[in-house]
């Protein structure tokens, strides 16, 4: 579980986050939602110890980032998967490598440990016959599974996915979609993905927090934002025409 | 006040280059592939830019010696010195800042782009040692690229004196051989030392504080060579007024 308490950071006195608290639960997938600027990335990065908070503590299983040493910090990086936006793939490196990566640096495992445990996480990620290729032979989709099996390769605790649906076509989405919930569901891990993809929200949202202009504005399930009356999450969920039928639909069924 | 900002954030990064060190297992395949890219795919341009500039000196001042009590042999002399005491250490690494320089600035910085190095400091690996420290002692081989550039230089000299009609074998020998003092070889060496760790720093600091995309990836590389030259200019007269005079 990770618990954010009152988070705030700047950047050259401008203030990007403003207090923001929360709570990811262990074996959900949890969504961080809201427009372009409103804080998402920074919150991610924060999360990640990328960007470290002006004000405010984030806690991993009650551990306190800021209060732990350095060493203590790099030990709990290691228990945590991340799936960048652009997958961050290593170029020069094969799939299998890049995979293998982690257990190279961090653990003393035989070469044959690691392939074996190479072999499993990408057979998970459906990617068995790509052990061989570079990254620059991959498709978009497939370098996100990846990124995905090597975000898993070390059994992390906590996994977080940067718009992992970004430049993905609606059935390549919905695929990774339903990789990361089936991963965090088997794992039972922390999952905190940054997306604007309202696909994700109505199908995999178990906990949702939105974000605007740096603070929380509302949280709830895939469930509650369909009966959401918070103006804020109204005009970005239900931008679209289609999504306001969807909603409709649903709201009428539910009455009936 | 953003040239100290730079020079603070540059001894900032050498401390982490040198702290949490990388596992050896990794960090040794790291060496390898470094000296193959900046080391031996010098090679090259090295080697052909040396032959022919020595051969330039020499021809050069050969035609500039039209008093006849001046000797033979000062051909032989004058390329020996210009080539060891400057161009093999201080014109080679200029090309090299331009060469290995701008390709480190662009690979790091691109990393920086794509998140790579984003991803490997949330892996919790300390990036610049893994990124910076490899090339480093890649780079501690440069004066074996430079004694083979000082080589070539001369006798790309000696065999330009010779078939150009410039002069002969035996007084262009006498020349190299003449007033030879070792502590010029030795001076040479301890600043392309100096220039190797500055060729491997000062283009990794370039790109890895990048910000932006692909086109600040190539200002970035263009700021780097511009700043490696300086430095390596400013360090070669620090040198030569410390150790020469």
């Amino acid at each position: 579980m990770i618990e954010v308490k009152n988070i705030k950071k700047s950047f050259d006195g401008v203030e990007i986050l403003k207090g923001i608290s929360t709570t990811f639960d262990k074996g959900k997938t949890n969504l961080i939602i809201g427009q372009s600027g409103s804080g998402k990335t920074v919150f991610l990065k924060s999360l990640l110890g990328l960007h470290i908070p002006e004000e405010g503590a984030i806690l991993f299983d009650g551990k306190d980032y800021k209060s732990l040493s350095s060493k203590e910090q790099r030990e709990l990086r290691t228990e945590m998967g991340m799936v960048f936006q652009g997958s961050a793939l290593f170029d020069s490196m094969t799939v299998s490598e890049n995979v293998m990566f982690p257990l190279r640096m961090f653990t003393n495992q035989a070469v044959s440990e690691m392939q074996d445990r190479v072999d499993i996480v990408l057979k998970r990620v459906k990617l068995i016959d790509a052990h061989h290729k570079f990254p620059a032979e991959t498709s978009g989709g497939m370098q996100k599974r990846v990124a995905i099996a090597r975000a898993i390769v070390m059994n992390p605790k906590y996994l977080f996915c940067d718009e992992p649906n970004s430049g993905l076509d609606p059935k390549t989405a919905i695929v990774i979609d339903n990789l990361i919930q089936e991963i965090t569901d088997e794992y039972n891990i922390t999952t905190v993905i940054n997306t604007h993809d309202m696909n994700s929200v109505m199908e995999i949202g178990e906990k949702i927090v939105f974000l605007k202009n740096g603070i929380k504005a509302w949280e709830g399930t895939n469930k509650e934002i369909f009966k959401t009356d918070n103006e804020s999450v109204t005009d970005f969920v239900y931008s679209s025409d289609l999504f306001k039928k969807v909603r409709e639909v649903y709201l009428k069924e539910l009455k009936e | 006040m953003i040239y100290l900002e730079n020079i603070g954030r540059y001894f900032l990064m050498l401390k982490s280059v040198f702290s949490k060190m990388t596992k050896w297992s990794m960090l040794r395949n790291l060496i390898f592939k470094e000296i193959d890219d900046l080391i031996i795919g010098s090679m090259g341009i090295v080697c052909f830019i040396s032959f022919f500039v020595g051969g330039v000196v020499a021809i050069q001042t050969a035609l500039n010696i039209n008093n006849p009590l001046i000797p033979k042999y000062l051909v032989g002399f004058a390329t020996r010195q210009s080539v060891i005491l400057e161009f093999a250490p201080t014109f080679i690494s200029i090309i090299m800042a331009g060469k290995v320089g701008s390709f480190i600035t662009s690979s790091i910085g691109t990393m920086r782009v794509t998140e790579q190095i984003d991803a490997l400091e949330v892996m919790g690996v300390n990036s610049l040692n893994y990124l910076v420290f490899p090339k480093i002692v890649a780079l501690a081989l440069y004066p074996f690229v430079i004694t083979i550039a000082m080589f070539l230089g001369v006798f790309g000299g000696w065999l330009a004196s010779i078939y150009g009609g410039f002069s002969t074998s035996a007084d262009f020998i006498q020349g190299l051989q003449i007033e030879f003092i070792p502590f010029h070889v030795t001076y040479a060496f301890i600043k392309t030392f100096l220039f190797s760790f500055v060729l491997a720093t000062i283009p990794s600091f370039y790109g890895y504080y990048m910000k932006g995309g692909a086109l600040e990836v190539g200002k970035a590389s263009t700021t780097s060579f511009v700043w490696t030259s300086v430095v390596i200019i400013l360090i070669n007269y620090l040198i030569t007024q410390l150790l020469l005079t």
